[in-house]
């Protein structure tokens, strides 16, 4: 199979843009990739969306006049971007693309995201609370581990402390725990300053068959669903039997991904991963295999994800500091990660990261797993 | 006259002869395995063949919190309780309303008891109610 490289990276910065479309922060995003890959020749693009109506990949490329191509819009959730990629790379290692876009765009509301996912009836009784079930699973994670609220709130102060380097972040002020603890409670024990904003941006990468080692590889690109019996692991709006035992899409995807990309969890040297809230972070160290489960609270303790810790995860500041735009971010964590593997994140550098690994959440539920590898 | 509670959706819950509601749960023919809400499909197994069948309305809390903004689509009352009720007997987790909004007053298996509430009043003036649990 031929390995695949990230040649060109691009980002419309994430965060509130009254002025702007989606298509325009795709535009920015695009033509930032395409400069940086050398050649605006592709031979596919895929789009990862979820608001983004129809055919939005494609309004973004008629806009900058490159289209005949096949353009195809995926929609996974905020795994959206991953699944995108997952797709791409398929293709060029089964010879079928030589070059590949792959973007992310989206504008979404302020507040509480309305997901069609959530039958009308489980609105109209109020059960469409999406971060009640970011809740429940924090609430769940903080029984079976040593996880406290203050833990929750330290991990806020990492991201948020990382995102004051992030130019592409749209929360760029550190804060205390303290802070965050004071920060009104929007579902118990999840405080505001614990959960992500549904945001605006884009994202874009351009992927290319490689014929000699490549500076910065696509190692493995993953999506994968959750299984049939698992209930809450995702905030699945499922009711169901005990999950206990049943991997999580997270768990299912990052086993996928180190073998396809003949890696190991301990081999990894950066990760982004789903912060969509606090906790979320933690039970991904573990769903992850980074950290053995039950571990995640010690590894706060210990600031093993701190930016000078053994696997500093969320450099860019993750979601809490830039936010989430749904279809974007997955790809907003591959520029941030290919940044740091050509050692050219400015003041979030890693020293000497080789292997980075991108993780994101979706609704569904899934989850996708991306890994990068350097020379 | 008041007119009669409408069910928020059809097949959730029921009422029976004594006026006592109960959740329709699904149960599957090939792996006897329960579900909520009720469907023809099996979701563990893939077995088209469920049931349906009346739920324990009894149970203990397994996670709760509290929503106190109206979520989408919500046209009730805020605050309320929010949470997963594992039922006795086979011990299905269904996700519900609570009928105890403050976080504070609940506690990790608190024994509950389903009932039903009222949502909201629909365009024709029905009052529209779900299902939900309370302390027991």
């Amino acid at each position: 199979m031929n390995p695949v490289e990230i040649v060109g990276i691009g980002i419309h910065p994430f965060g509130r843009f009254a002025d702007k479309t989606a298509t325009d922060m795709g535009v920015d995003a695009v033509r930032a990739a395409l400069a940086e890959s050398g050649t605006d020749r592709f031979d596919a693009a895929f789009c990862g969306t979820a608001y983004g109506g129809v055919a939005a990949g494609h309004k973004v490329l008629d806009a900058v006049a490159r289209t005949g191509m096949p353009i195809v819009d995926v929609e996974a959730g905020c795994a959206s971007g991953g699944a995108a990629l997952m797709l791409a790379a398929g293709a060029i290692r089964a010879g079928q693309y030589d070059t590949v876009l792959v973007f992310g765009i989206e504008k979404m509301p302020k507040g509480i995201i309305r997901s069609s996912f959530f039958e009308p009836w489980r609105e109209e009784a109020g059960l469409a609370a999406t971060p009640a079930y970011f809740a429940l699973r924090a609430q769940r994670l903080m029984r079976e581990s040593g996880v406290t609220k203050e833990h929750l709130a330290r991990v806020v102060v990492k991201n948020r402390r990382n995102g004051v380097d992030n130019p592409d972040a749209m929360f760029r002020k550190a804060v205390t725990a303290d802070e965050v603890l004071a920060s009104r409670v929007v579902c118990e024990p999840l405080h505001l300053w614990m959960l992500c904003s549904p945001n605006e941006g884009a994202a874009a990468v351009v992927l290319r068959r490689a014929e000699a080692t490549p500076r910065v590889a696509l190692a493995a690109a993953v999506l994968r669903s959750h299984l049939p019996g698992s209930v809450l692991g995702e905030a699945t709006p499922m009711a169901g039997i005990d999950d206990t035992g049943i991997p999580t899409p997270t768990t299912l995807a990052a086993r996928a991904a180190y073998e396809e990309a003949g890696l190991g969890p301990d081999d990894i040297d950066v990760a982004e991963c789903q912060d969509t809230d606090a906790a979320r972070e933690l039970l991904s160290y573990e769903e992850l295999e980074l950290c053995p489960r039950g571990d995640a609270a010690r590894w706060v303790d210990d600031g093993i994800t701190e930016r000078g810790g053994r696997l500093p995860t969320n450099p860019s500041g993750g979601l809490l500091s830039k936010g989430e735009p749904l279809g974007a971010s997955a790809l907003g964590q591959v520029v941030e990660l290919t940044r740091q593997l050509r050692g050219k994140a400015g003041p979030r550098q890693v020293d000497g990261a080789r292997v980075a690994l991108a993780h994101t959440v979706g609704r569904g539920a899934n989850a996708s797993v991306t890994i990068l590898r350097a020379p | 006259m008041p007119s009669m509670p409408i069910p928020v959706h059809e097949g959730l819950f029921e009422r029976d002869e004594n006026g006592a509601p109960y959740l329709i749960g699904g149960r599957c023919g090939s792996c006897g395995r329960d579900h909520f809400p009720s469907r023809d499909v099996c979701p563990y197994c893939g077995a088209g063949d469920a049931v349906t069948v009346r739920l324990p309305d009894t149970g203990r809390l397994w996670g709760w919190t509290s929503v106190l903004t109206a979520p989408p689509g919500y046209q009730g009352e805020v605050p309320f309780g929010f949470g997963v009720v594992e039922l006795d007997g086979d011990g299905l987790r269904v996700i519900t309303r609570l009928e105890e909004s403050d976080p504070d007053r609940l506690a990790f298996d608190q024994p509950m008891q389903l009932a039903l509430t009222p949502l909201h009043v629909d365009d024709e003036g029905n009052p529209v109610e779900t299902y939900t649990f309370m302390a027991r």
